[in-house]
């Protein structure tokens, strides 16, 4: 409930606001949140099945972020960034997907 | 598997107020805000301050190749359109000379009227005594001297015209004309009448033939509106081989 709500004000704040991130960190903003939302939709997921462990969240969605954006930094030295944002997005999406249907089946039982 | 699906939803709801839940709404909090920064900077009227060199290289390797495509088609397009500029000047050139040449024709030919600087001779032959030999010559003269269109007493003169003798006049080109004859010529004025005047020519002549007498007036602007009708050839036909003098 409050990791919610505090979602919700953290996008308020964001959009009132209205801050510019610093230019080196614009290109692996956009993979750092999707890398995020995987961790929060696992936390809801293990909510939902009672295996929620804090620490696990904590330590999931940092790593997340860090390597998502270690792998696309990576890939931009080495020249297939394209190619690998691209794999890295796949992955989370496909990662997503399926805890969002894990979620669906637990709350809707369908 | 146990149904417990509307336990964990009202478990979700309920707040608790302890360590695990702030880290996480910290987290959170951080993503939301992260989310917004993210939708702002794409958002935004420059999406391509952000971009990675990769993707930048990209765009530019697309944008130079469309260019080169497009100046290419610039290029194609001048082209044609030079060549249907200088195509249609140069067929309206040859169509103005065409009809150019078309005119010059038709007033020797005597198929269209004629306008320009010229004489009028005017020959007086009270007794008939002036024949067609006269003015075959005064023809002759005339066209020798310059003569571009010739009219004689309003019958158009071209290259198939004859005089006959007849009683009481002349025919020319089937018509009968009595005295006195106008014979009205469009060419150069000073040549015209020099050549008419010339010791032994053609006034001399008339004047020669008794109670006749010839006078030339020199005119600025003499119309010639008689016309010979189209001509139907019995035996010519064009030669094959073209040959220009």
């Amino acid at each position: 409930m409050i990791p919610g709500l505090a979602l919700v004000v953290g996008l308020v704040v964001g959009l009132i606001m209205h801050p510019t991130a610093p230019i080196w960190l614009q290109p692996y903003l956009p993979i750092a949140v999707v890398a995020a939302l995987d961790a929060v939709f696992g936390a809801v997921r293990a909510v939902l099945d009672d295996v929620f462990d804090d620490k696990v969240f904590v330590v999931s969605f940092v790593s997340n972020v860090l390597i998502a954006a270690l792998i696309v930094f990576l890939g931009d030295k080495l020249g297939v960034g394209a190619q690998l944002s691209t794999a890295v997005v796949v992955v989370l999406g496909i990662r997503i997907f399926s805890n969002a249907a894990a979620i669906r089946r637990k709350v809707f039982r369908a | 598997m146990p149904d417990d699906g509307p336990v964990h939803w009202r478990r979700m709801i309920r707040p608790r107020l302890s360590r695990a839940e702030a880290v996480v709404s910290l987290l959170t909090l951080v993503l939301g805000f992260a989310l917004a920064v993210s939708v702002r900077s794409n958002d935004s009227k420059a999406p391509l301050v952000g971009a990675r060199q990769e993707d930048l290289v990209r765009i530019l390797d697309d944008l130079d190749g469309r260019a080169a495509r497009l100046r290419q088609d610039v290029a194609n397009l001048s082209r044609v359109r030079d060549n249907l500029n200088r195509g249609s000047g140069s067929s309206s050139a040859a169509l103005t000379e065409a009809k150019t040449r078309a005119e010059q024709l038709g007033i020797l030919a005597g198929t269209i009227g004629a306008t320009g600087t010229g004489i009028v001779l005017t020959i007086n032959d009270p007794r008939h005594e002036v024949g067609a030999d006269v003015l075959v010559d005064t023809i002759e003269e005339l066209r020798d001297a310059g003569a571009e269109a010739m009219d004689i007493s309003g019958v158009r003169v071209v290259a198939s015209t004859y005089v006959l003798d007849a009683s009481g006049g002349l025919i020319v080109d089937g018509i009968h004309l009595t005295a006195p004859y106008q014979v009205s010529v469009i060419g150069d004025a000073p040549t015209l009448t020099t050549a008419l005047r010339i010791p032994g020519g053609i006034v001399d002549s008339v004047s020669g033939r008794p109670g006749a007498s010839a006078t030339v007036d020199q005119r600025p602007a003499i119309m010639i509106t008689s016309l010979h009708g189209q001509p139907k050839l019995a035996g010519a036909s064009p030669s094959p081989s073209p040959s220009t003098h």
